[in-house]
């Protein structure tokens, strides 16, 4: 009986463990000892190369040059920050429609990525939604949105932040009534401002969370995917770095770098992480 | 903690244990045959077949060659499996054993490999005989596919708008290409050429104008040298020259980044667009558009790349997707029953308005234009296309089969990228030149 005891949490675990270890630590290693060969991806045949791969990613700048375009990412995101903690905080006071609100900006996250590409398609298309809406306000716009080269990589993350904000925006506002009411009242009889309750009350509150969008939104913009390739598929200098993988895998048919090349970004995610951690340690809530 | 720390890499080596063991998976399996029945009724079980022409499934055609078949071979049903991304996936397939029955080979399995993940289809002598391509599909004197149709490359174009421009005439040259559209665009109701670049896919199709410029049957193999695809005087410059005047002179849509194919075909049926560079497999599709926009088909006019080696135009005729039989199949002489009953008897390639594989089979009527302007057909030789894939990948250029090089020439061309034609294809020569061994 009392073994059965022991055994019944392993129980429980051996379902969600299996499916992590078989979908996510299986491929893992898999994808390390592919990133030591030349595999095509599906010859029988193979070679050993020890670290040449990542040797040829490290002295072939071109194929560095293209996180450059995640630094657009990085900039929107830490804009989709600071307005998803803006509507958070607005949105937790007593306003006016806000489960409304919270449904309109949370909405956005619900629909799949792929549709989101092919609907903006015809956002920024030329004469398109965004053109009509300029042409609306008496705004004659003859830019092309995503032909422009500098244009294309703004248009896309914004995009991005459009998609994104309601995820952070929910992980804020979950914060944020997690903190006990009583301190928001005795703030209250205090006499203690809207500003003044956000800076003492809300913002320590949140730290931890915010850390944790923070490590998401540098992961999120070093590994854009599907927006931009659905768009653009990287045309126009929109390449993002797992495009670049993508396409070292399935068009040129190296799937051995391209695997180092995934190695070398869980390995510079884990190391963001990591020093993110070192400066800004996960202390417990200093108000629960 | 220790324990932990044993009990993690206890678990990374059974992890490693068992991966490694499939990485480039095992050991080949042993050639085999998969040769044509000669009694039908004796033929039983289910094919598979994987196809990339969803929209032939989805609308029945596919399903009335399964029942066409099923007369002659009653035993055997066929089932389609139609997939969408048809090379990513198909290739991952491949890794198992599980790739249906009757598949098109993937462009990324190498040729060399092709005995390994296929059943032979027989003698190269006694087929290329009967069928054409097979020279593109062969590995030791043993042929491993047959190709369901094949095509020329060129240019599809609007003949009403072509003709309102005054041209009525296939133009002989870059020159008179490019002076073609330059005078539909002074029309100003169409956009003389579509690049369609967005998609991307369809930039790639120009390059079917290797080997018909020079009229040359070795061009491809001649990639295998140790020099510039793009050296001066070569078919792959001329074709890219042409692309970036095109785009400089401003004649195509204003804002590339947003072409879409599926609306291009009505465009060009109702006059919007003149002309796109795409094989001969276009002209069944934009005649269809242009019944559905109530326009006669016969506008749609098809001609070859504007050149004229020793006198006449020259077009490469070309095989589509090759179908092969899987090597693991269980059903292997049913499933070439089938292959054989799609390549002779079903009028795939007829009702495709493409050139019969069949050697016996007369050319189909789009082509009608071709031969009455005395347009040489050749096929090109394919001794070193292993070598020349090979090359083409390990380059990272892709020349011969992705688009992305071209997106770039066409930015470059449109101010979008800096740099200059000549610049952009000396070092796209010199990354070739890198890649040969």
């Amino acid at each position: 009986m009392r073994n059965m005891g022991r055994l019944t949490p392993w129980l429980y675990l051996a379902a969600p463990l299996g499916l992590l270890v078989i979908f996510t630590y299986v491929p893992v290693v898999s994808m390390f000892s592919y990133s030591l060969t030349n595999w095509d991806g599906v010859s029988y045949d193979s070679e050993f190369v020890g670290i040449d791969n990542y040797v040829q990613l490290f002295t072939r700048p071109e194929l560095f040059q293209v996180f450059f375009v995640s630094l657009y990412y990085l900039a929107a995101s830490l804009f989709q920050i600071v307005v998803a903690l803006y509507f958070a905080v607005v949105l937790s006071f007593k306003t006016r429609f806000r489960n409304f609100f919270k449904g309109i900006l949370f909405f956005p996250y619900l629909i799949n990525g792929v549709a989101v590409g092919f609907v903006f398609l015809y956002f920024f298309k030329q004469g398109g939604t965004l053109d009509s809406f300029l042409g609306l306000l008496g705004v004659q716009s003859r830019q092309f949105w995503l032909g422009d080269p500098d244009l294309v990589n703004v248009s896309l993350s914004s995009v991005s932040v459009w998609r994104f904000l309601g995820l952070n925006f929910v992980l804020f506002l979950g914060a944020i009534s997690a903190i006990p009411s009583e301190l928001y009242e005795a703030a209250e009889i205090d006499g203690a401002n809207r500003w003044q309750i956000f800076r003492s009350i809300i913002a320590p509150g949140i730290k931890p969370i915010l850390g944790l969008v923070t490590i998401l939104s540098i992961s999120g913009s070093l590994s854009v995917f599907e927006i931009p390739y659905i768009m653009t598929g990287g045309a126009n200098g929109s390449t993002t770095f797992v495009i670049q993988t993508v396409k070292q895998a399935f068009q040129f048919d190296k799937t051995g770098l391209a695997s180092a090349a995934a190695v070398v970004l869980l390995a510079l995610i884990l190391l963001i992480t990591w020093i993110q951690r070192k400066i800004v340690p996960d202390e417990r809530n200093e108000l629960a | 903690m220790h324990k932990r720390a044993l009990l993690l890499a206890a678990t990374a080596a059974a992890l490693l244990a068992i991966t490694s063991a499939c990485t480039g998976g095992g050991s080949a399996p042993a050639e085999q045959d998969a040769l044509s029945p000669t009694d039908p009724s004796k033929v039983t079980g289910e094919v598979t077949v994987l196809t990339h022409r969803t929209d032939l499934v989805q609308d029945g055609t596919m399903k009335k060659y399964a029942d066409e078949f099923k007369k002659t071979y009653p035993n055997v049903t066929i089932k389609y499996d139609a997939i969408t991304d048809y090379e990513g996936e198909v290739k991952i397939r491949m890794n198992t054993e599980n790739y249906g029955d009757v598949l098109m080979i993937p462009a990324a399995i190498q040729r060399n490999d092709y005995p390994k993940f296929f059943a032979s289809l027989g003698g190269a002598a006694d087929l290329s005989a009967k069928y054409r391509f097979t020279s593109n599909t062969t590995v030791n004197d043993k042929v491993y596919g047959l190709a369901g149709f094949g095509g020329v490359n060129g240019f599809i174009y609007n003949k009403e708008v072509w003709a309102a421009a005054g041209v009525t005439k296939w133009p002989t040259s870059s020159e008179e290409f490019l002076a073609a559209l330059a005078a539909i665009k002074a029309k100003g109701a169409s956009v003389p050429f579509y690049t369609n670049y967005k998609d991307g896919w369809p930039l790639s199709q120009l390059g079917g104008a290797l080997g018909a410029i020079s009229c040359d049957p070795k061009a491809r193999d001649k990639l295998a040298a140790k020099e510039s695809p793009w050296k001066a005087g070569s078919d792959l410059r001329a074709i890219d020259t042409l692309l970036f005047n095109i785009v400089k002179n401003q004649l195509i849509e204003s804002d590339p980044a947003t072409t879409n194919w599926e609306d291009s075909k009505g465009l060009l049926a109702t006059g919007k667009i003149a002309t796109m560079g795409l094989g001969s497999w276009s002209i069944v599709q934009m005649q269809d558009a242009a019944k559905k926009a109530g326009k006669d088909p016969s506008i749609i006019g098809y001609m070859p790349f504007p050149a004229l080696p020793g006198g006449k135009p020259c077009a490469v005729l070309g095989p589509d997707y090759a179908y092969a039989v899987n090597i693991h199949s269980k059903v292997k002489p049913a499933a070439r029953a089938f292959i054989d009953f799609m390549t002779d008897k079903s009028g795939f390639a007829e009702s495709n308005q493409s050139v019969a594989v069949l050697k016996s089979a007369p050319m189909p009527a789009a082509l009608k234009p071709f031969s009455e302007a005395g347009v040489q057909l050749i096929e090109l030789t394919q001794e070193k296309a292993g070598e020349v894939d090979k090359i083409d990948k390990l380059s990272e250029i892709g020349a011969l089969s992705t688009h992305d090089y071209r997106q770039k020439l066409v930015d470059i061309a449109r101010g979008a990228a800096p740099g200059d034609l000549n610049g952009y294809l000396d070092e796209l020569g010199k990354k070739w030149v890198a890649a040969v061994p």
